[in-house]
Parts: C-alpha cells; structure tokens; sequence
C-alpha cells in the first residue's frame, strides 16, 4: 500500500507541508485544514503527524464510508458519509481531522504533494506491503 | 424465512391506498421542524399541527409533546382501546444529531392497557431521528383502522400514506424485512428507512412491545429495538396497524441544522475518545453491551431470581457476559444511532430457535440485554443461554416485552410451586421455575392465542385478580408477591435491601421501571444517601435528570456507562458532572438556547409534575397508587428470610432494636415487615415534601406554577385534591 513516511530528523518546521496539503484537499492554504500537522516549537524537536493508512477506522465506520483504495489508502466516501466522527475519536493517531467548515472528517490520501512541498526532505511516499 | 410466501413486489401490489397527504419538505431549524404529524386511522384523514413557543418552552420534546397531546386527545373515561388513544412518537430537539453517541432515540406515549395512565417508553432504532429529518416533531396516530394497514411517511417527496396491507406478516422479524425491502429506494439505501412493528403476541396479551427498526449495513438485515414497557405494542395492534415506516435518505452531521455545530462536535469527538480509552477498562459495552451487568448483580445480591425472592444463584456464571462475549458477534460497530460508539446493541447472528413457527431458522437474535437475561432468565430460574436468547427472539417477534414476560411467568412460577396453579389449569404445562420449556410454550400459546398462555399475557395484576377469584389463591399473598406497582410489572433489580430503591421504583410516574431512578449503588454499595433527606434528593434529582433524556431524544447509556477516568474524585461522582456538561453543550448547541446544568432539571420539572397530574386525572396520581408490593421492600416468606437470616437478624437488632434471639422466623418476618413498611412511608412522606406534593402525593399550585404547568384543565384537575 501507498503510504507517507515521515522523518522527524529531518523536519526542521517550514510546515509548507501543511499549505501544500490544505491546498490540495481545499483549494485553499489554510493550515487548520491540512491532514498533515507539525508539532513543536519555534527551535525544534519537531514531531509530524500523518496517517499511516492502520486502518482501524474501518471497523468502526457505521456507514461503510471508510475502505482502501487500490493503493491500500483509507480513503471516506463522502456520499456514505454521516459526519459522527467515530472515526476521529478512534484514530490510534489522531490523525483524522474535523473542521468547522465540514461536517465530514478528512485524512491524507497519501498523495504526494506534501513530499514536494518539503525543502528538507522530511516526507517521503513509500510502497510498503500491507 | 417461514411466513408469507409472497415476494415483497407481491406484497406491496396488495396494497390499497387509503389515504393520502401530500407536504413541502422543509428544513429543520434548531433541532426542530415546528410541526406535527396527525394520522387518525379511522376517519382516514392526515393533517399537519403547529408546534408552538410555548411547547417548546414548557415540553421540549420528545415525551414532553407525546404527553401534551395525548392529554389533549383523551378523556378521564378514556381507556388504552378507545379510539381517541393515542400513540405518539417523538424524537427531540437534540435527537439526530450524529457526533454524540446516543442521540437517535425515539419517544413513544400512550395510555398503556396495563396501568391505564400513561405510558412513555424510549427506544433505539433510526424511527425518531427520520421522521423529524421527514418533516415532523411527532407523530401522533389517533384511532382504529378497520382493517391492517401500513402508515409510510416518504421524507424525501414530501408524502404520507395511508395503505391497506393484508399480505405482509405481523411478526416484528419478517415485517421489519418486508417494509424496509418494500420501501427502500436501493438495497443501498435500506438504512434510510425505519419500521414500527409489534407481533402476533400483541394481538392477545396486553404486555405487548413496539419494536424499532434500523438498518445493519453489515449484517445486511434490518435490527430492532424495543419500546418495551406499557403494553404500546397492543395498542399498536388494536389499531390494526402492521407497520409504520419512515424513509429520509440524506442524513448529515448537520441535519439539524444546529446553532453551533462546533460545539456539538467537540462534545462528540471528546466522548468518542473516552469510549475509546477507557471502556474496556469500565462496562466492556462495546463488546458485551449491558449484560455486564448480570455477575455484577449477581454479585451484589442483587439480581432477581425466582420471582425477586433471592438475590444470586450459582448458576448465574452460565448466563453472565463472557458467555454472551462468545456469542455475540464482535467487531461490528453495534449502535442502535450513527455515531454512538458505545454500541451496545449486540446480536446473536445465525441462531436456530429450537421452538415455535421459526424453528430451525436461522435469525438474529436482538440482544439479550441485561434486562431480558434476569427477566427471562435468572428471575423464572432459567440458565440456559440459548434458552434465554431463543426466549429473547420469540418475545421481540412477537412483540411482547421481555421484562413483563419475565416477570409474569417468574409469578405464574411462584404460583405453580405454591400451588396455586395445578397442572389443570395450566394444560398440563408443569410451570416449575427453570422449565425453560414452560415459558416457551406458553409464550407461543399467546402468540396463537390460545392456552393458559394468554392468561399471562395479561400481565401481573390481572392474574393477581384471577388466581384470587377463581382459583382460591390468597389475595394477600398474592398482593405480596405479585411484582408490580400501578400495573406495570418490575424490571429486574431486586430492590429489597435499598429503600431508595424501593421508592425509585414505587414512588415514579409510569410504573416500576428503570428508566427514573436507579439507586441501588448510591444507596446500597457507595452508601451514599443514609438520611430520609438525601434520599427524597435523589428521588428528586435523579428521575428529573433521567427523564430530560426523555425529553430530547438521548440515551442514558453514555452518561453513566462510561466516565471519564477522574470522575471519582469530583464533586458529585453518580451525578458524572463532565457529562452533565456535555449535555448543556449539545442543548445549547442545538437549539442555541443558553442553558445551565441547574436548567435541565427544571426543563424536566414540569414535565414531570405535568405526567403526575395527567395520572391523577386518569385516576391513579396519589399515594395509594403508589403502594409496593411487599416482596419489593422486604422477605414476604420464612424461605426468603432464612436466605439472608445473618443480614436481616443484624438489621433486626441494630435499626429496629429487637433482640431476633429465640424468636420464630415467622415472628421476624412479621416484625421486620413492620419496620420496612413504615420506612417506605416515612421515605413517601420525604420525597413528596421535596417535590413539592403535598401529603397525599398531588402537586400544589405553587409547584405546578413554578415550572409554568398550572393550565387551567390542570389546575381543574389537581384543585378537588388539594
């Protein structure tokens, strides 16, 4: 499966992965948007918080909304859709995100425009069996 | 499936429409549609009601306005199988809503053919959420209909009908199937629809259940709830209805359209994670549901066996969760509502009943709950789980509420080994407790309507009346172990040992049910409510906040089934205070009315004291009505006393100050019944002063005026008593 892989090592704080992600998911560079969040302060360490495509939302989705994708990405159908947010709540990660602007959550899709956005190749998008 | 042999097309081609009413769909504004459904089954007319400000005020919703109007559409001389009674569904301003586990509940009222005041009950299942989504606050279906028929609410085209329906079984698991079939749009879009059935059982007994669709998307076949308790379900069918059924496809986290939809979800998000975290460490719902609680009770002495004469039984481990555990099937997210991940509603899939028309087949067993397994179970000495689950699946079908049949059959039981009942007068059936086989063919018989059977059926009071006059049992006797109050049969605690308890069940609006007040750890396990006082508070507190859940279409389950981990060191642990906020947060959210904690109870308040004064008009609001039976509050044998002989010999010498030494048993019983029925009444008093009743159990004008529910037709009411 299709998955992004993050190096805290190399993640120095830009967040121009944040932009880059709310952009492609939105249209619109707005971080509070992004599926992708950096924590940490101003001089570091810094910590990346992304999906790792676990699947354990899956099972908890009492809709069907949430299955994989032919790349093993855990992708939301967002006609099936209800907006109850058990799958936020049980994100091992808390990497599926809300905004007030929707009432359907949102995560990485795992599509790479994060991985060109970063100058210090912190992001990499990787095949990994699973 | 045994039953009709037509296809569903087939079915529905036997339709005829009766009637028809067309309406723009709308949008819900706050929680609320601002208007009511009317369907009147015997002059075949459909029409929209106005909900006004001040309903909202004064009711909310919910059991508030199915309490509204079925007080304006009865009489005093009304009885539960006039035309004029209602049954009104209702969800609530907050009911829909789909961050908040919990929040899809459904409120029923009507007067139930037990107790012959009013009856509200609260069930799961998507019905209430739907119909308010289709365009409607409640439903209200006045009238008979001379021939069965089917009411369908079409939410999306703005259409309600009125169809004669003759071929589709009665039977809650085939009809369920048969309506969500016939009336979905798509076998993808099955779980837009929901269905009201009852069952043959309803038809012949009067304990009958309504039961509640949704749609499972994962078992590919439809579940049900129950709105058990009251008797709703014959009503149901002596209105000749088979099914009601909703559809509304499109349900979103913001259907409601609330004021802050922010705070909704923070509210939601937070208690998913709690669930998450920590209910495996507290209630395993989640994997289990609330028969977790059987060992519990079983372990406290607490849970009912042999018609609530004793308290465990060595038994109890072949009926409590692990075995449920391995029979249910894990891992699907069992809530009876988008978004509750509480998910208690678990199910037995492919089970082969061994009894009965659906013998052999393979069907889903709804459940047990906890309820069924001690009402069906340990309290009628049954510990067979298959027996307990095949049990479960008749009564659903049937639409016959367990907790009654357990009770019921528990008393039949009592009567048999006392020999009040011969074999005579049961057919032949020796209905000794732990013959599961007894239980099932009597519930069978009710189903056909035929055999000893529909006697029980006719629920605890009635037979208390009949194995008096005409098979000689002693009334008193039978007055004492008959386990109900007002007509409605117990649910399944055994309140003996807790006085808060024994006033949680006695001292409630609708009968002996755990929907009010449930005591018992406060009082018996946490002690801590020793004094009259803190009792009449609790009394007080806790059916107000209980029955504000009732008001807005939520679940009890996730306030008190799970806590957040420091809910110990607050201030008022049983009351869960970071809940109680939530709840603010989800009223205010959704209706954009800045509430308190402090206002829940007063919303709640009139409500109450409105359900108390529409009892005395149906002529039981007062403290007679309000005697226990005495099983409930003490040993009514000399075999139950010497259960406990250590227990209550203590109580005899330290509360009553008796030395039990050399005294027969039968004299102890005597005494101790003594002290306990004078500590029931002591507890009345108390808790009427604290509801502001007066001594006779009525409310007083300054009450009523308080919580704005001194109407005229009540103050009429309530003005001969004071």
């Amino acid at each position: 499966m299709r998955v992004l892989m993050p190096d805290n090592d190399l993640c120095r704080g830009v967040r121009a992965c944040m932009v880059a992600c709310s952009e492609y998911l939105f249209k619109e560079e707005n971080p509070a948007k992004s599926a992708i969040r950096v924590e940490g302060s101003p001089a570091g360490p810094f910590k990346i918080h992304v999906c790792n495509q676990c699947g354990e939302c899956i099972a908890v989705c009492p809709t069907e909304a949430l299955s994989r994708d032919k790349a093993g990405v855990v992708r939301i159908d967002g006609g099936k859709c209800v907006g109850c947010l058990s799958c936020v709540g049980f994100c091992p990660y808390a990497v599926m995100f809300t905004h007030p602007d929707y009432t359907e959550p949102f995560k990485c899709v795992a599509c790479g425009s994060c991985v060109k956005a970063c100058p210090n190749g912190a992001l990499l998008l990787e095949k990994v069996a699973g | 499936m045994s039953g009709s042999r037509l296809s569903v097309e087939e079915m529905r081609n036997r339709h005829k429409i009766l009637a028809e009413f067309a309406y723009e769909t709308g949008e819900v504004e706050r929680g609320y549609t601002n208007r009511t459904l009317h369907v009147n089954l015997s002059d075949r007319t459909i029409v929209s009601k106005p909900v006004t400000e001040e309903m909202k005020e004064v009711f909310v919703g919910g059991r508030g306005f199915g309490l509204w109007y079925l007080w304006h559409a009865v009489t005093p001389e009304t009885k539960w199988n006039d035309p004029e009674n209602e049954i009104i569904f209702s969800a609530g301003p907050i009911g829909g809503i789909t961050q908040y586990p919990g929040s899809g509940k459904t409120l029923v009222v009507s007067l139930s053919p037990t107790t012959g005041i009013v009856i509200d009950s609260n069930v799961g299942g998507y019905f209430g959420p739907l119909l308010k989504f289709a365009g409607w606050d409640a439903l209200e279906v006045q009238g008979k209909a001379d021939r069965d028929v089917v009411v369908f609410i079409d939410g999306n085209t703005g259409r309600v009908t009125l169809e004669e329906a003759p071929a589709e079984d009665v039977d809650a698991h085939l009809i369920s199937e048969q309506l969500t079939d016939m009336y979905a749009d798509s076998p993808e879009a099955k779980r837009d629809i929901s269905v009201v059935s009852a069952g043959r059982g309803a038809e012949h007994g009067l304990i009958g259940c309504l039961n509640v669709s949704f749609y499972d998307v994962r078992r590919g076949a439809p579940r049900v709830k129950q709105a058990g308790r009251g008797g709703i379900g014959t009503v149901f069918r002596d209105k000749k209805i088979k099914g009601i059924v909703v559809k509304f496809s499109g349900v979103r986290g913001d259907t409601n359209h609330p004021a802050d939809l922010e705070r909704i979800t923070r509210a939601g998000v937070r208690l998913h994670r709690e669930i998450h975290d920590n209910d495996h460490l507290q209630c395993h719902m989640r994997t289990v549901g609330t028969a977790h609680l059987v060992e519990i009770m079983n372990d406290y002495d607490l849970l009912p066996v042999h018609n609530y004469k004793f308290g465990s039984h060595p038994d109890a481990g072949k009926i409590s969760s692990p075995v449920w555990k391995k029979l249910f099937t894990q891992g699907i997210p069992d809530g009876c509502w988008y978004g509750c991940t509480l998910a208690c509603s678990h199910a037995i899939d492919g089970f082969r009943p061994r009894t009965g028309p659906y013998k052999g087949q393979k069907i889903i067993v709804d459940g047990p709950e906890y309820e069924t397994v001690g009402g069906v179970g340990s309290n009628c000495g049954i510990f067979d789980p298959n027996d307990v689950a095949e049990l479960n699946f008749y009564c659903d079908t049937y639409g016959i509420d367990t907790i009654s049949w357990g009770t019921s059959v528990a008393f039949v039981m009592e009567c048999f080994e006392a020999g009040i009942l011969t074999q005579e007068i049961t057919g032949g059936i020796e209905a000794n407790f732990g013959n599961s086989d007894a239980s099932l063919e009597f519930l069978h018989q009710l189903a056909r309507g035929e055999g000893f059977g529909v006697v029980v059926g006719q629920g605890v009071r009635r037979m208390k009346k009949r194995f008096a006059e005409e098979y000689g049992g002693d009334p008193q006797f039978l007055n004492d172990i008959g386990m109900e109050c007002k007509g409605l049969e117990y649910s399944q605690y055994i309140s003996k040992e807790s006085l808060a308890q024994q006033g949680g069940f006695g001292l409630t609006n609708k009968g002996p049910q755990h929907d009010e007040a449930w005591l018992i750890f406060m009082d018996m396990v946490n002690n801590q409510i020793p004094t009259f006082e803190d009792k009449a508070e609790a009394l007080h507190y806790f059916p107000l906040f209980r029955t504000w859940f009732g008001l807005n279409g939520l679940c009890k389950l996730p306030w008190n089934d799970i806590e957040p981990p420091n809910n110990a060191e607050t201030d008022e642990p049983a009351k869960v205070p970071e809940h109680v906020q939530n709840y603010v947060d989800l009223f205010s959210g959704v209706t954009g009315r800045e509430v308190t904690k402090e206002d829940l109870i007063s919303m709640s308040e009139g409500v109450y004291n409105f359900q108390r004064v529409f009892n005395l008009r149906m002529g039981a609001g007062r403290r007679m009505h309000d005697d226990i039976p005495y099983r409930s509050a003490g040993p009514v044998t000399t075999e139950e006393y010497e259960s406990r002989s250590e227990r209550y010999d203590k109580q005899l010498r330290k509360k009553v100050g008796v030395d039990p030494e050399g005294k027969s048993t039968e004299e102890k019983v005597r005494i101790l019944r003594e002290y306990r029925v004078d500590q029931y009444e002591k507890l009345r008093d108390a808790v009427y002063k604290r509801r502001g009743w007066t001594p006779d159990g009525v409310p007083t004008l300054d009450t009523l005026k308080r919580f704005k529910v001194d109407f005229p037709e009540v103050v009429e009411v309530v003005t001969p008593h004071l």
